[in-house]
């Protein structure tokens, strides 16, 4: 059976797999194109197509969650503006740098252990600090009421940037004050890495605007995403004009993200992040292992790598999304059990 | 799909990305009004009330 010349099978299946990819991108601001493109190439994919087709749904997925934080008040649109400049900027001089390294012979190998390198040493550090839950470097969820990040939540890294009082200041969603230059600078160096890496860079610019600057990390996934709009806007652009996007992908994709990019955003607002964070510090680590297998499997020339690579990716993107929604469940119960006073 | 398997060029692709966008804003609008339709209902059921 058909739909517009598409088996529905395959339909269903890309539906499906788009529900699992939106939750994780909702709750997280990262995630698209890391899972999409490896599992586009395994299916045998042309890699301009699956480049395209993923950076085209990931442009529609943050549309859509953007919209989503936006009617949660999670976007600071001031910071975003700020770090789309100073990233835009990063990314020509890490591109620059890949050039120099190319023109070398070393960018093959150097970006791919600095993937690695990276990836592993982010997973890392958030594992270490939930482990750790001192109240100082773990990433909580939870905004005051008053919509003023209690000082205690501030990483300490981001309390020794706000230090720096270099005018102009500017004073961001959660009561956080932080000289512009102090953004641009932290902006400009997820940029450099995102370009010389070649990657999307939701999973550096996220940690990064909590544990480097310092806002509410409800606050930081919504201004992420809200800057993955344009940068995935203008790169899915780039490729369609050559003709790469492939819409039979990216429809049914959307459509499934769509949903689970709803349910991702509406959790932020109810998951305990105690209850996540560890896990989402273990995808990180093992997406950080897939992408290792991956680089082995080409450089021995194993295409069953890939598989392997792919199967880590989606068992730890299940494994992770599986633990928001039963989270998320058990808060819902948690709220809605009455209350039992001592004095009763 | 939609016959734009083959467009390509600057008009092409702003009309692919053109309906990514417009399939994203659709789905948000739909799944918003489906959210408060049966929203409370699935909420309620998954509190066990």
């Amino acid at each position: 059976m058909e739909v517009l010349g598409v088996a529905v099978s395959l339909l269903a299946m890309f539906a499906g797999f788009g529900v699992l990819i939106g939750l994780l991108f909702g709750f997280f601001g990262m995630g698209g194109s890391f899972l999409v493109t490896p599992a586009l190439l395994v299916m045998n994919y042309k890699p301009d197509v699956a480049v395209a087709s993923g950076l085209a749904f990931v442009f529609g997925t943050s549309v859509i969650a953007t919209l989503k934080h936006r009617d949660l008040g999670q976007v600071d649109y001031k910071l975003g503006v700020l770090m789309i400049a100073g990233t835009t900027g990063g990314i020509e001089v890490g591109k620059m740098g890949l050039h120099w390294l190319q023109s070398m012979g070393l960018a093959d190998t150097v970006v791919s252990v600095a993937y690695v390198a990276l990836l592993g040493g982010i997973g890392v550090f958030i594992t270490y600090n939930a482990v750790k839950d001192d109240g100082g470097g773990g990433m909580s969820h939870d905004v005051e009421d008053d919509g003023e990040i209690d000082a205690d939540d501030i990483p300490d890294i981001a309390k020794t940037i706000q230090s720096y009082r270099i005018p102009p200041m500017m004073k961001l969603r959660g009561g956080v004050r932080v000289s512009l230059w102090m953004i641009l600078v932290v902006a400009f160096a997820t940029g450099l890495l995102s370009g010389l890496l070649g990657v999307g860079g939701g999973f550096i610019r996220m940690p990064a605007l909590f544990y480097l600057i310092g806002v509410p990390v409800p606050v930081a996934v919504g201004t992420d995403l809200f800057e993955i709009v344009f940068s995935g806007g203008i790169g899915s652009f780039l490729y369609a004009m050559d003709g790469a996007v492939d819409l039979t992908i990216v429809v049914p994709l959307l459509a499934g993200s769509a949903l689970g990019a709803r349910l991702g955003a509406a959790a932020t607002s109810l998951v305990d992040e105690d209850d996540i964070k560890v896990y989402f510090g273990v995808m990180l680590l093992l997406g950080a292992i897939a992408v290792a297998v991956r680089k082995i499997g080409g450089a021995i020339d194993m295409p069953v790598l890939d598989v392997v690579a792919l199967v880590i990716i989606l068992g730890a993107a299940l494994l992770v999304s599986g633990a928001v929604v039963v989270s998320s469940v058990r808060e819902l119960r948690t709220e809605s059990a009455p209350s039992v006073h001592p004095s009763d | 799909m939609f016959g734009l398997e083959t467009v390509s060029g600057p008009v092409g692709a702003s009309m692919l990305i053109g309906v990514v966008l417009l399939e994203a804003l659709v789905l948000y609008v739909g799944y918003g009004a489906l959210e408060q339709w049966v929203g409370p209902t699935i909420t309620r059921a998954l509190k066990g009330e």
